[in-house]
């Protein structure tokens, strides 16, 4: 049973990276200036199969292409992590709030005039604000549909704080306020590339390192502590590795929608059991570039939307199906 | 006077006091005689023209609008905690509004809609769409047990319709800048000949509302007693069902999708008049036009000499008394 299971995840992660290569090639290729398959392979390597092509792929299109794998990546994890230790399909940092507050106070600092690193900072506090409000007003040790309907409140507590922040700021522009609205990942800089993989590569290898602690916190709290665990602990550190990793993606393309949400559930649905944190990534980094592929150029009109408008319309069926299919099985089991 | 009598009369000299308010403050403000005067003596020479133009063409239409919306979700919000016998259920939190919101911006991209009465239509047929799938929802066995989980399904409707809705409005730049106001909330983005144009459509749903008040009292006791006493559950909850549609509809027409009035407005009115429905309808509306008014007028004076919509400001007023019900002896039974 365990070794077809573990099959059945290689052949799953198999396909995604398969999947994601594949979408990656268009991402490289299409555009203004189309590019065969062989001249983005060239262009990638520095040769100049057609004017211009190296610029073209490796300036403009690749970081886009890695800043979406990266954010999705880790919008899926940090999704899928909360949902597997609050043992709650619907407790995503985009539902409960984290990424609500990693982006208000991300505006907020920006108001002020603050940049770089000074945004950065103020959207990991603004997530691990909304996190400890949800977890000390929700109390139960973050059990339960009370910690999730608080984080519900908080995301619209911070909301609000957005909408004030956004009234306040010059951001005549409406992409640069769209951004911090519904997430883009139309304007990356490596040095957001680079913190949102450290962050992720440095969660991930803690994650890797935990992983005993989270296989126990299937369980109910009694069983977890009767198999060596300490539920409530891990759960808090779950929450600010979910917190952390929603805070860098937020910070580098804003609060995409319902990725977090959908990726766990869909990486489930693929390996048929498990948290399957490593597969929710996966799904996460296609389905952000995806999204951002249909974005750029399956939209017919002159305006390119956001990435996240696209994951956020998408979500709605993703969610139908997952409340359909979650009651589903409980009575097909009895 | 009784306790009770003391209440409702607290909540109509509050609305009064609202009314007074939104007249007379904002970027200008103006005395209380001469916003008298303005509005009821237009004719009188000893008037500042800007006072005058200020008051009737810009303060009055806002306030008639807040006045009838708020009164809307107000009522909306009342019938649905009564149905659902859930004190958590608003016509926002879950999704009624957003889904309205979503029809009638669809219907002016797709349709080129802009008559009041298509407006009407649409956010009527829009909200009746949301309504039929979250009472969908909230039949299925998981939600049934845990109806506190209904508001996060609701919350994740709404995020979807509100990408949707965001996706429309940024591909058809004409729509967007008509209406990207009244998506937040904006008391401003609407004529009093419109608001009083829907105005029936509201009072068809007050006298709903009032009729339903007995068999909603009823069915407080629970489905067993509300049958044994001679009440057909069905035909209530169908007519409720129609009651939120129209008021609710009607509202988000009016003002867009403002979350979290009929969630105050209905707990205010319980708190002071006592949970039966024939005076707690009536003036859960009373609280909800209260509650927008205030909200407006605290909108523009936060940030002058800009302004926050009252549907932000709502937001931040509301999210913490959803936080305090949840945590209340209420919503430990949730």
């Amino acid at each position: 049973m365990r070794a077809r299971d573990r099959r059945r995840g290689r052949l799953v992660d198999g396909g995604l990276l398969a999947l994601i290569a594949a979408l990656g090639m268009l991402a490289l290729g299409l555009g203004a200036v189309a590019l065969s398959p062989a001249e983005v392979v060239a262009a990638l390597l520095g040769l100049d199969p057609a004017p211009g092509a190296p610029f073209i792929v490796q300036g403009v299109r690749l970081p886009r292409l890695v800043l979406a794998l990266l954010v999705g990546a880790a919008l899926g994890l940090a999704g899928a992590l909360l949902q597997a230790v609050v043992r709650n399909p619907l407790a995503s940092p985009d539902i409960v709030g984290i990424a609500q507050g990693a982006s208000a106070a991300g505006v907020l600092v920006i108001v002020a005039g603050g940049s770089g690193a000074a945004v950065s900072g103020a959207a990991m506090g603004g997530a691990l604000l909304a996190a400890a409000l949800a977890l000390s007003l929700g109390g139960r040790g973050a059990i339960g549909a009370r910690f999730v309907v608080v984080g519900v409140a908080i995301a619209f507590l911070a909301n609000g704080v957005l909408g004030y922040a956004l009234t306040r700021a010059a951001l005549v522009d409406a992409g640069s306020a769209y951004f911090w609205l519904v997430g883009s990942v139309g304007s990356p800089s490596w040095p957001d590339i680079a913190l949102v993989g450290g962050v992720l590569a440095g969660c991930a290898g803690l994650l890797v390192a935990g992983r005993r602690l989270l296989e126990v916190q299937a369980f109910d709290d009694a069983t977890a502590r009767a198999l060596g665990g300490h539920p409530v602990t891990v759960r808090v550190g779950a929450i600010v590795v979910t917190s952390a990793l929603t805070a860098v993606a937020v910070g580098a393309a804003g609060p995409i929608a319902f990725v977090a949400f959908a990726s766990g559930p869909i990486a489930r649905g693929m390996r048929g059991r498990g948290p399957a944190l490593g597969t929710a990534a996966l799904v996460g980094a296609a389905a952000v570039l995806g999204a951002d592929l249909i974005a750029q150029h399956l939209i017919p009109s002159t305006f390119q939307p956001p990435v996240g408008l696209i994951t956020g319309a998408l979500g709605a069926l993703v969610l139908l199906a997952l409340l359909v299919r979650g009651d589903r099985r409980p009575e097909a089991r009895a | 006077m009784s306790r009770r009598a003391l209440g409702a009369t607290a909540l109509v000299v509050a609305l009064l006091l609202a009314v007074v308010a939104s007249l007379a403050l904002g970027a200008r403000g103006i005395d209380v005689a001469t916003v008298l005067a303005a509005a009821l003596r237009p004719d009188d020479p000893g008037l500042d023209p800007v006072d005058l133009v200020v008051v009737r063409e810009l303060r009055v239409p806002r306030t008639v609008v807040g006045l009838l919306a708020g009164a809307g979700l107000g009522i909306a919000g009342g019938l649905m905690q009564g149905t659902t016998r859930n004190p958590i259920a608003d016509p926002g939190l879950l999704g009624v509004t957003a889904g309205a919101s979503f029809a009638v911006v669809l219907g002016i991209a797709a349709l080129g809609a802009s008559s009041p009465a298509a407006l009407a239509a649409l956010a009527l047929t829009g909200a009746l769409g949301a309504s039929a799938l979250i009472a969908a929802i909230a039949a299925r066995p998981r939600i049934a047990d845990a109806p506190v989980l209904l508001v996060v399904a609701g919350s994740a409707v709404t995020a979807a319709l509100t990408s949707a809705n965001s996706l429309l409005l940024l591909s058809d730049p004409e729509t967007l800048d008509r209406y990207r106001f009244w998506t937040v909330g904006a008391l401003t983005a609407r004529g009093l000949d419109e608001a009083l144009a829907l105005a029936p459509l509201l009072a068809a749903g007050l006298v709903m509302a009032l009729v339903l008040a007995r068999p909603l009292d009823a069915i407080a006791l629970g489905d067993d007693v509300a049958r044994g006493l001679g009440f057909r559950l069905g035909r209530t909850r169908a007519l409720s069902l129609l009651g939120i549609v129209l008021l609710a509809g009607t509202a988000t027409a009016l003002a867009g999708p403002l979350v979290f009035v009929g969630l105050v407005g209905a707990h205010l009115a319980r708190r002071l008049v006592g949970p039966r429905h024939g005076a707690l309808l009536p003036l859960a509306g009373v609280a909800g036009a209260a509650l927008v008014l205030v909200a407006d007028v605290l909108g523009r004076l936060v940030a002058p000499p800009g302004e926050i919509e009252a549907g932000i400001v709502v937001a931040v007023l509301g999210a913490p008394v959803l936080i305090a019900l949840v945590r209340s002896r209420t919503g430990a039974a949730l």
